[in-house]
């Protein structure tokens, strides 16, 4: 295995030229990437009504994740720090617009426009300190302070990240925590080391932060990327570190609603601050017939 | 760069408290036709600042929006039709993102804005 790239090189500096031609041009790297960048649109758990969102692609490089956002109707708006990468993006003819920019100095966009966001395999890169000026805390606050600011109320954020160890995944989770986020992690095939894939998936805003948040992992069926091991008995994924919650809830049906324990405590939480909330009653939260 | 990403943009500097809209200066606009979605631009409608979208178009050289919009217009086409051009065909394709606040400009090249600050700025 070569060397971690973060270690190598600031990242405008390790994707040049030749890299960026060489990354996008490996099949094996589209394939992962494009794997792993459905995976993190399904986390984000977009409203199933059809209707184009408008989503960020951080680190976007040369556009292999941001294509499968316009694969799925989306349109997206693409930030990424290396020149490199973004004209090879340029000459595939993504659909979205490309932002050269980093992220660790904030993301300059209007409060509350963004219908979601995610990131593959570039959030890493914020735990180095490349330049003197850097320190990752900061730079990692300003990212997720501003990525908070600039996501609609109950958008949530999806992060693929490869953090080199326990601190560091640390280091995120915190940064985003104190940012105002609620999530955690979700980590696919937990206990395959080629295998193994991280998501941060972290939600913005006051509604609905804990329902059925953690609580979609699926089992993953034993496709295969062609050159991984299939450890079928280990395809599964588990939740770590979710802050809302010990442990994994049986699966819900998101459209069901939040059902009448989840009201009832909500009522009672808006008693407690003053509002005037209705009695509970029989039909509290009852299930209501479809109305066509 | 299209219109819909420019009015999600502000200046970012340190110390710029309103980086909203970013002024353009366009040396080179190109069009690009895509396919359009009424209900996409409903949705973007309630999101958009019309003034600085308006401004923003004529500055792309642009000059059929009507200077203010109500939802009510989103019921008629031409009024779509002028409406997705503006936001989704048109690019950007070189010149300039001015900071209203303190007039740095981002340079714009092959339709990509430089966003990249200084350390000083940062
Ligand atoms: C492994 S590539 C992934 C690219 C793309 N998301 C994909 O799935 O193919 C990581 C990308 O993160 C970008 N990156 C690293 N640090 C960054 C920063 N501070 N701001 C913006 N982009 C950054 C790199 O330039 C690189 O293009």
């Amino acid at each position: 295995m070569a060397s971690r790239p973060e270690v190598v090189a600031p990242p405008e500096i390790f994707y040049d030229d030749a890299e960026a031609r060489k990354y996008t041009s490996s099949s094996r790297i589209v394939q992962i990437q494009a794997t792993l960048s459905e995976r993190a649109l399904e986390l984000l758990a977009l409203p199933d009504d059809d209707v184009p969102k408008l989503l960020l692609d951080i680190g976007c490089g040369s556009g292999l994740s941001g294509e499968t956002l316009s694969e799925n109707g989306h349109h997206w708006i693409g930030l990424d720090i290396s020149a490199s990468m973004l004209n090879v993006a340029l000459e595939r003819e993504v659909e979205g617009d490309l932002l050269l920019g980093d992220m660790g100095q904030g993301l300059g966009l209007r409060p509350g426009v963004i219908d979601g966001a995610i990131s593959i395999s570039a959030v890493q890169w914020l735990c180095n300190a490349d330049k003197s000026s850097h320190n990752p805390r900061l730079r990692l606050k300003a990212f997720f302070t501003s990525l908070y600011k600039c996501l609609a109320n109950g958008a949530r954020a999806v992060f693929q990240v490869y953090p080199e160890n326990i601190d560091q995944r640390e280091l995120i989770l915190n940064a985003a925590m104190h940012a105002g986020f609620a999530g955690g992690i979700v980590v696919d095939f937990p206990h395959s080391s080629k295998r193994r894939k991280e998501f941060l998936v972290l939600k913005c805003g006051q509604r609905s932060v804990n329902a059925s948040m953690l609580s979609r992992s699926k089992n993953e069926d034993g496709e295969s990327c062609s050159d991984e091991d299939s450890e079928d008995e280990e395809n599964q994924t588990v939740c770590i570190s979710d802050r809302h919650r010990p442990r994994k809830k049986p699966k819900k049906n998101n459209k069901s609603g939040k059902g009448k324990e989840w009201l009832l405590r909500k009522k009672e939480q808006m008693r407690k601050r003053g509002n005037v909330v209705p009695p509970d009653t029989k039909y509290t939260g009852r299930k209501r017939k479809d109305r066509f | 760069m299209r219109l819909l990403t420019h009015n999600m943009l502000s200046s970012n500097i340190k110390g710029v408290v309103n980086g909203f809209p970013l002024r353009i200066e366009a040396e080179k606009v190109v069009e690009k036709t895509v396919e359009m979605n009424g209900e996409f631009l409903k949705k973007m409608f309630e999101k958009i600042d019309w003034k600085a979208f308006v401004d923003a178009s004529w500055a792309m050289g642009y000059t059929e929006l009507p200077e203010e919009a109500d939802s009510s217009m989103l019921d008629s086409d031409e009024f779509l039709n002028r409406f997705h051009h503006a936001l989704l065909e048109l690019h950007l394709e070189e010149g300039a993102l001015v900071c209203p606040e303190t007039g740095r400009r981002f340079p714009v090249n092959k339709g990509i804005p430089n966003m990249l600050l200084h350390e000083d700025e940062v």
